[in-house]
């Protein structure tokens, strides 16, 4: 009765990495959210190169609706609105992936060892997490972003390179959305973990002299990728809305540059009963909405492929 | 188990729901609800230094005069009238009869004194304590040269008339006569309870209100006090206060009729001044404040006159006004805005592309060229919105015309403070609002040794002139020479580049609400806002 | 005997965060008397600074600031000077433990019966429905929901209070903006640890045997496929019982969530610390709860 190892037993004929393939291509819904998240990409990283206006290009055309000439219509400063928003998706879809990789890689180790291990390792991993968590998350990230400003400042000029110096401001956003994006996650993962490691199968692989180290890897880590991958998909949006609210208290991305947060931000700013410049929440927030969508869909299709309960 | 979980749960919201009910026990409804801004850090007049703090004490605390409400002039209040010596330096003020606290007790010429001698007690910590050094003695009693404080120039004659003695003829002492650090607070109730004083209930103070509670981030209600000397013209009961910071929520809250007066710069959302200022109920005017930008003049390039020069050059104020604040603001090259009292325009920099490049060539770098990249510091976070759209305009702007290249560096309020306070920028957006009517209150920030100078610009010649004016009793001729100070300040040495002067910003319905009068320091007493209607 | 452990651990954990807080909010630039005015002497500053003991060593400080902690004193507020930190917890908690609760009933009321149906239907269009509903509850974020919420209910309907508290009125919109978004979490993680309990060999047995698909839904799957929300639940009550920002901000709710932001931007130092440690407080023992009812719920968790 033992699904996992059962699988294991399976691969002879054909490997697991395939069988998740074959899964994944009958779910229909799974496969739209693909293409729609590579066309999302590629227009990302291509569009701007096929549009005519700079993102930061100001002009006298303020708050156009979108036309012929702006598609997207334009901002306070004439700014070409859809140019902005493929500039911000690309940073925002950055943030996101930085985010949901420190997410996955500290996260799901931390919460794995920590619920596996059990007992006192637990318990110093876990209370080292609440600590982490209880710090103000505003005065944790200043401190850490003024800090290593400062250092990185001295090693950039050290290079002499200017250039890098105005990434050096993006880099230590990462760092300081990374610092903070993963703690839940290890929560939710130590709490699985908690409930496998006295499971049947987990039982027999102690019994049959399987390393710790291969149980984690291969049979514990295996059973909670449904959970990893839909906590995932919740912890890109927070963070790419965590980053527009640093960059409302000047932590984050600097203007004139735009996130797709800091775009989501300014229109909603202006949802009042007088007047709305519509294009300017709409257009922002629906392709985060887009992308967001596609992502969890896509998300759900892989967490089914990769289960190893799923027939 | 579903079933009974949805139970559970909707027993558990009409629980709260019954507490919720029983919490909110019906308060008396008050005459005139206000939105106000920020929360006020004090209540206490000595030592509250915001606008919205000072709007709230104006109407516990008051001083020898106050602002009238219609043209926002000095008017007699707790001095019923007053003499100046021939030399312009003696006031002597007669309070008036029957002068009493909320509590009944008698106001007497000692209390001024004990008061005044608080705010110059450094334990006190008075942000304004500046404004009394216009007093004789009063900044060496301040910094600890003089121990006697029987030497500053303020003594009690008798119970009702107090002398004033300043260091010099000050044409402006009768508007800080008016301000709350000049106003005078109960000195018993200050000796018993220490910092605490301000919450004790019932509060003693000398205005035409007395304080009915203040709830921390929910509202501050004020009750007519029937002893103020001239509660015969006060004309409501209850007044209700609220710390709102979030324009869009004020707004909300005046077109669903929950406030009727909004009444602070910043709860105007920046996207709609255009159509709101066209609307009856929405009331702009001349604000004494200026927007400019700071210059580091300690850091190359900015070293250079002609690289200050050529930036100020460079700034196309009209976009700026017409375009981004629409608020009826006033673009503005000179420092001191133009509906200032006593005030003669100086002759500042016009916006001009062309000697703004030529400048920037002649000090080394045509065309921009081998100019580093600098950076323009700027507040983020509370009502950013504006002064980042201002960051992103001037970035253009400076790039359009000298091809430089201007990154900003938003900083969260406190470090932003810390880093011009350090001098480590090299552009600062800033901004200043007067303290009364007067040029001194923008001339004088730029003085060596004033600490809200902040570019490191120190020069001889600006002192001595700002001094010179200010020993010249004939107004005409003290104007004359602010002017000068003012253009050599702009023109010559150019350590700021002015951007607009600040337009104030009010609503409410005029035929609900009277007696908000337009004026340039923005004070409108609360006892002379009367409903008309409901 | 664990439980009783974890509690007592709870003492030397609050002291670690206050330590750091009490660091960390002092290591930031700028300092809680930094104003645009700047003061009229040095004395000024001095004598501020002497006041609330900056002038003092920092490790002297912070022992000072444990003996007032010690009496129950969390000290004053620096940027409103006439009150203490503890006078404005008192005054502000009711509100957001007010809104936190019912935010945290709407989450799980709305959250966990939606997951529920969503893995429950797998495939068909109630989950693809429910799904999305679910998803744009977590995309579309507060600050626009909320002005949202307000346009439509209080502005356009006037079925609802735009601001304000104090009536059970005003509680709805404030409750619905913040609600949804963690409702829609919930859903998420609900649904998810229904997939993965659906698919274990026992459900499988159950089913074989002939247990109608309420039965094995209801009373097989539902108890082990709530435990990753629980997980969950534990952080997310602590944050809702401490407020949000940006709906205290918009909703004018004398709340202390809009403290949590601002007594950060003012270096209100002693606010800063107060704050940290009643959410600490809450987190642990939240937390403590959590692992708690895992325990229960699962009997194959073991701590120890």
């Amino acid at each position: 009765m033992n699904h996992a190892l059962a699988l294991d037993a399976d691969a002879r004929s054909q490997s697991p990495g395939q069988l998740a393939w074959l899964r994944f291509c009958k779910n229909r819904l799974a496969l739209v959210s693909g293409w729609t998240l590579l066309a999302l990409v590629l227009l990302i990283l291509i569009g701007p190169a096929l549009i005519a206006y700079e993102p930061n290009a100001l002009s006298e055309n303020q708050f156009a609706a979108p036309s012929a000439a702006h598609w997207l219509g334009t901002d306070d400063h004439g700014r070409d609105l859809l140019v902005r928003v493929l500039y911000g998706a690309r940073i925002s879809l950055l943030v996101g992936l930085v985010g949901a990789g420190v997410s996955l890689i500290i996260g799901v180790l931390w919460g794995a060892v920590a619920g596996y291990a059990g007992g006192r390792v637990d318990n110093a991993m876990m209370r080292t997490v609440d600590v982490l968590y209880s710090l103000p998350s505003i005065v944790f990230v200043i401190v850490l972003i003024t800090t290593l400003e400062a250092l990185f400042k001295n090693w950039l000029a050290g290079m002499g390179s200017t250039a890098l110096a105005s990434a050096s401001r993006l880099l230590l956003l990462f760092v300081g959305l990374g610092a903070v994006s993963w703690l839940t996650m290890a929560r939710i993962v130590r709490g699985q973990v908690l409930s496998l490691r006295k499971k049947a199968f987990i039982e027999a692989g102690h019994a049959l002299g399987i390393s710790n180290t291969r149980i984690l890897l291969r049979h514990i880590l295996p059973n909670v990728t449904g959970v990893v991958i839909v906590y995932l998909a919740l912890t890109i949006p927070s963070i790419i809305l965590y980053e527009s609210f640093l960059s409302y208290l000047g932590l984050g991305i600097q203007p004139p540059q735009a996130s797709l947060g800091s775009l989501i931000a300014a229109g909603a700013g202006q949802i009042n009963p007088i007047r709305i410049y519509w294009w300017m929440i709409v257009f922002p927030a629906g392709f985060l909405g887009l992308t967001l969508l596609a992502l969890n869909f896509f998300g759900d299709g892989l967490r089914d492929a990769l289960d190893p309960k799923s027939e | 188990m579903r079933l009974n979980f949805t139970r559970s749960t909707a027993s558990l919201l009409a629980g709260l729901a019954l507490v919720l009910t029983g919490c909110g026990a019906r308060e008396e409804p008050a005459d005139i609800v206000i939105v106000n801004g920020a929360e006020p850090e004090s209540l206490d007049p000595q030592i509250v230094s915001g606008q919205p703090e000072i709007r709230v004490v104006g109407a516990l605390f008051e001083g020898l005069t106050r602002f009238n409400a219609t043209t926002g002039d000095p008017e007699p209040a707790l001095a019923s009238h007053w003499e100046l010596s021939n030399d312009g330096r003696v006031y002597t003020f007669h309070l008036r009869t029957n002068l009493t606290w909320s509590t009944g007790t008698a106001i007497t010429a000692r209390d001024f004194v004990w008061s005044w001698r608080r705010v110059l007690t450094p334990a006190t910590a008075s942000d304004y304590v500046g404004i009394m050094f216009y007093l004789k003695n009063a900044e060496s009693y301040f910094l600890g040269q003089l121990k006697d404080p029987d030497a500053i120039g303020v003594q009690a004659l008798d119970d009702r008339t107090l002398r004033v003695e300043l260091e010099s003829p000050t044409a402006f002492f009768l508007s800080l006569c008016a301000f709350p650090t000049l106003a005078v607070v109960p000195p018993d109730v200050i000796d018993a309870h220490g910092d605490l004083w301000v919450r004790t209930q019932p509060l003693k103070t000398s205005g035409a209100y007395t304080l009915d509670f203040w709830r921390i981030n929910d509202r501050i209600r004020l009750r007519r006090n029937p002893h103020y000397w001239d509660d015969a013209n006060t004309q409501n009961q209850i007044v209700d206060l609220l710390p709102i910071t979030s324009a869009t929520t004020a707004l909300n809250l005046y077109l669903n009729g929950q406030a009727d007066v909004v009444w602070d710069k910043s709860l105007v959302p920046v996207h709609l001044t255009d159509v709101l200022r066209l609307r009856p109920d929405f009331h702009t005017f001349d604000y004494l404040g200026a927007y400019f930008v700071r210059f580091n003049v300690t850091k190359k390039p900015f070293d250079d006159p002609r690289v200050r020069k050529a930036f100020a050059l460079s700034i196309d104020r009209h976009r700026i006004v017409e375009r981004i604040t629409r608020g009826g603001e006033k673009a503005a090259e000179t420092l001191v805005p133009l509906s200032t009292a006593n005030y003669l325009p100086a002759d500042g920099l016009r916006h001009d592309p062309s000697e703004a490049r030529r400048l920037l060539a002649s000090a080394g770098f045509p065309g921009g060229q081998g100019f580093p990249t600098v950076n323009y510091l700027l507040n983020a976070g509370t009502s950013a919105s504006v002064d980042e759209k201002i960051a992103v305009e001037l970035q253009a702007m400076w790039r359009d015309v000298l091809g430089v290249e201007v990154s900003l560096r938003p900083m969260e309020w406190k470090t932003y403070l810390a880093t011009l306070t350090a001098l480590d920028y090299e552009l600062a957006r800033s901004s200043w609002i007067a303290d009364y009517n007067d040029p001194n209150t923008f001339l004088d920030i730029f003085l060596s040794n004033n600490g809200n100078n902040r570019t490191g610009w120190k020069d001889q010649r600006y002192d001595d002139l700002i001094r010179q004016a200010n020993a010249t009793v004939d107004l005409r001729k003290r104007a004359e020479i602010f002017r000068e100070a003012e253009t050599y300040l702009l023109r010559d040495a150019a350590p700021i580049g002015p951007i607009y002067s600040y337009a104030g910003f009010n609503y409410f319905d005029p035929e609900k609400i009277a007696g908000i009068h337009a004026n340039p320091i923005d004070q409108h007493p609360i006892n002379a806002i009367k409903r008309l209607r409901r | 005997m664990y439980y009783f452990k974890r509690i007592l651990a709870l003492v030397p954990l609050l002291l670690v965060i206050s330590l750091l807080a009490f660091v960390l909010v002092r290591v930031a630039p700028g300092g809680p008397f930094d104003k645009e005015r700047a003061p009229a002497s040095p004395e000024v500053e001095r004598a501020l600074k002497a006041k609330y003991r900056l002038d003092q060593p920092l490790w002297k400080q912070y022992v000072l600031y444990l003996g007032d902690l010690a009496r129950g004193d969390l000290g004053p507020s620096m940027k409103y000077r006439h009150h203490s930190v503890g006078d404005i917890i008192k005054q502000a908690l009711p509100a957001t433990l007010m809104l936190g609760c019912l935010s945290f009933g709407f989450a799980l009321g709305v959250g966990i019966p939606l997951g529920f149906a969503t893995a429950a239907r797998k495939g068909q269009w109630v989950d693809y429905g429910g799904s999305l509903l679910a998803l744009v509850g977590i995309c579309v974020p507060a600050f626009v929901i909320g002005p949202l919420l307000v346009m439509s209910f209080a502005i356009k309907l006037k079925w609802f209070p735009v601001a304000l508290w104090g009536s059970p009125l005003n509680a709805v919109l404030p409750t619905l903006a913040l609600g949804l978004f963690y409702s829609g979490r919930i859903a998420r993680l609900m649904r998810e640890g229904m997939l993965g309990v659906l698919g274990e060999p026992y459900i499988m047995t159950a089913r074989a045997k002939g247990l109608t698909e309420r039965v094995v839904l209801f009373k097989h799957a539902l108890r082990p496929a709530i435990l990753p929300v629980i997980s969950y639940a534990g952080p997310m009550l602590a944050d809702l019982l401490t407020g949000s920002f940006v709906i205290e901000n918009l909703f004018q709710i004398p709340g202390i969530g809009v403290f949590m932001v601002t007594s950060s931007q003012n270096k209100d130092y002693p606010m800063v610390v107060g704050l940290v440690l009643l959410y600490a407080l809450l987190l642990l023992v939240l937390n403590l709860a959590v692992d708690f009812l895992y325990s229960r719920l699962d009997p194959q968790v073991k701590y120890e």
